[in-house]
């Protein structure tokens, strides 16, 4: 072995393995787009971009509050129910007569909670996360029944408002209000993680825990405030999906975590921690939105396709991750 | 004295002590809410009573606690396992409502056959992901956890399939010996699976790939082909699992079919005291541990709630029954250390000295 081999070139074509994941979640989703556009007339129009958004807005925060979990090397199985226990909540107190803006207030402060007591509880006790957030996840839906067991429609003018302002251009396409609150949580969320000292204790934490201990970083801190950030997320999520059904459903969002974590994964974040963007889950999440979008359009293939797609792209991309990691070595 | 309460530390400090707890808790209330709860009788010569029920009914949890036990019980986790039951149930009833004479017995067992021999395929795929691949077992089987509900209802075209073969339908609800067979079909596996760990060497060969898996490879264990081997089991388990769930309501349903039941599998398994870490396991605490979330279900059941409320319930004791069980916790509110049981003995003797 000679000297120069182990100092490698840098190349300037060369783009670093971290990006690579990202890069191939980029790929497919213009590919999927221009297939989407190449098959289908309608499918260049820019609303079909914007619908995308609009339908997986409250998806995409979610998948934010995910990132972070998984990131530190945990995962947050309850996701899905708390935010159908948001919207139920959300619901049930706006009939009661309540003023919006303190039904806003309540709603963000149960989700948070719940994962920050979900957050002690793996911290100071030591039990897995699959099984603390899987309590969680039984508590949620359970509490959903326990508000009310049919849906709850929302007549509220600041929440009909919310759902039916349409932010446009004179063309006459639109966003709702939901899209920016999720843009925002976006922003905020990859600013944390790139910028902040928690964001580089998420990685540090994900990376290695007994040397982030050793290092003398805030680890127990740090572990219970992705769960607590992840609980946050979710809550907004349960918020931005009562402006989109204007009504809480019992058993809305069912299996949604599933969706969730997909997303993570092939938005390129290693479910062992320590490596991933926010950018990627963004990417992730448009993944699965193009998916749905192409299977409406096409109008032939059943909704089970979407399952086994999405099954399919978790495989491609953890062999993908898998095969850097071998390389690396 | 001194022997008896030591005798009863070693009750209490049992893993299994809190569980067995619980199961009588829950089993009390039922009697003192409604105290016919425990009677069984004998009706055209089958056996009828809730507690028959609670048996008939928690088989296929049982069915799918045992292979997940041996999953777990090498560290990994498998979640499809639901996906599995729909994919054998659907395939099974598919399979009998295309037969002219959906009674005979022959075109049953090709539809078992069939079942079992796509759950087999099933859990070659995880167990190739983990122990070829060496992918995480989490993520690994959450692909097939995903497509895998898909897949079933590609085969029943996103239909619900009803059928009606009496034969099959005996996997749910028939009887044998005044007895439900789905009883017989779960005590026989756990049985074969009890006879097969721990009468051979192939338990304590799964403990060792559990507890280091490149350290039982060094020591001459094949730990790739035991990782595969128990995911295998794990999804023909959930295939004779999907096939008493199908045959409850001799409908298969792609989506509903063994819906969460990974959830409570894993929760049983939990319950029983076998570590997700991997590295030791109890068949018998996963069997009580089904037991006593079945006794629950059951019990929210027949005291009017919602079963989407009792979720709650099952919240409430999956978190107490970890809590109890965790080390941590443990060490933290014992008052004497657990894990020495010398130190109890010197403790005691003081405070028998005051009464004399």
């Amino acid at each position: 072995m000679t000297t120069t081999s182990l100092t490698p070139t840098r190349d300037w074509w060369r783009i670093p393995q971290r990006y690579v994941p990202v890069l191939a979640t980029l790929t497919l989703l213009l590919v999927m787009y221009a297939v989407g556009v190449s098959q289908y007339r309608a499918f260049s129009n820019v609303q079909v971009v914007f619908n995308v958004f609009i339908d997986n807005g409250f998806l995409l925060v979610v998948a934010v509050g995910m990132t972070f979990v998984i990131l530190t090397g945990g995962i947050d199985l309850s996701v899905g129910s708390v935010v159908a226990m948001t919207a139920m909540m959300s619901a049930s107190l706006l009939q009661g007569g309540m003023d919006p803006g303190a039904v806003l207030v309540i709603a963000l402060l149960v989700g948070p909670t719940l994962g920050f007591l979900m957050g002690c509880v793996i911290h100071f006790f030591e039990i897995q996360p699959f099984i603390v957030t899987l309590a969680g996840m039984f508590f949620a839906r359970g509490m959903c029944t326990f508000i009310s067991k049919s849906s709850i429609p929302i007549t509220d003018p600041f929440w009909t408002t919310m759902a039916q302002e349409r932010i446009g251009d004179p063309k006459g396409n639109f966003v709702s209000i939901s899209v920016l609150v999720a843009f925002v949580v976006v922003l905020i969320g990859a600013f944390v993680l790139a910028y902040t000292r928690l964001g580089r204790n998420v990685y540090a934490l994900g990376g290695n825990q007994q040397s982030a201990l050793l290092m003398g970083l805030p680890v127990g801190q740090t572990k219970i405030a992705v769960y607590a950030i992840s609980g946050l997320c979710s809550a907004i999520g349960g918020i931005l999906l009562s402006f989109y059904t204007l009504s809480g459903a019992p058993l809305i969002a069912v299996g949604m975590e599933l969706d969730v974590i997909a997303a993570v994964v092939i938005g390129g974040t290693v479910l062992t921690g320590g490596s991933g963007y926010v950018f990627g889950t963004v990417l992730g999440v448009l993944v699965l939105g193009v998916i749905r979008t192409l299977i409406t359009f096409d109008g032939s293939l059943n909704s089970w396709w979407t399952k086994i797609v999405i099954g399919g792209l978790l495989f491609a991309f953890i062999l993908l991750q898998r095969l850097i990691g071998i390389r690396k070595k | 004295m001194s022997t008896s309460k030591a005798r009863w530390a070693a009750v209490t400090g049992h893993a299994l002590f809190w569980p067995v707890v619980a199961l009588i808790a829950l089993l009390v209330a039922n009697t003192i809410y409604r105290p016919g709860f425990l009677s069984v009788e004998m009706k055209d010569g089958h056996l009828y009573g809730s507690l028959v029920d609670i048996l008939r009914l928690a088989a296929p949890l049982i069915l799918v606690g045992l292979g997940m036990t041996l999953v777990i019980a090498t560290g990994g986790i498998d979640l499809s396992v639901g996906s599995v039951c729909a994919i054998s149930g659907a395939i099974a009833c598919l399979h009998i409502s295309q037969q002219p004479d959906q009674n005979a017995l022959g075109g049953v067992l090709v539809a078992l056959a069939l079942g079992v021999g796509l759950s087999l395929v099933a859990g070659a795929w995880n167990g190739a992901l983990v122990s070829i691949i060496g992918i995480q077992p989490i993520i690994a089987t959450l692909i097939l956890m995903v497509a895998g509900r898909g897949l079933a209802q590609l085969i029943t075209e996103g239909q619900i399939i009803t059928i009606n073969s009496e034969p099959y339908k005996s996997v749910g609800v028939g009887y044998l010996l005044t007895l439900p067979l789905a009883i017989f079909i779960a005590a026989g596996v756990a049985l074969v699976v009890a006879a097969v760990t721990r009468r051979t060497a192939l338990g304590m060969i799964i403990e060792s790939v559990g507890g280091n898996a490149e350290a039982s490879r060094l020591a001459g264990i094949r730990s790739g082909r035991i990782t595969f081997l128990v995911y295998v089991i794990s999804a023909v388990c959930a295939g004779i699992a999907g096939f008493m769930i199908t045959a409850n309501v001799s409908s298969a349903d792609g989506n509903a079919a063994g819906l969460w039941i990974e959830l409570d599998a894993i929760l049983a398994v939990v319950i029983g005291g076998t570590s997700l870490a991997g590295g030791r396991f109890s068949l018998g605490g996963t069997i009580l541990g089904a037991l006593l979330i079945q006794t629950l279900t059951t019990t929210v059941y027949a005291m009017n709630i919602s079963p989407q409320t009792s979720l709650l319930f099952k919240a409430v004791v999956v978190i107490a029954v970890c809590l109890i069980q965790a080390p941590a916790f443990r060490a933290r509110f014992a008052r004497r250390p657990p894990a020495a049981p010398a130190a109890p003995l010197a403790a005691d003797q003081p405070k028998e000295q005051v009464p004399a």
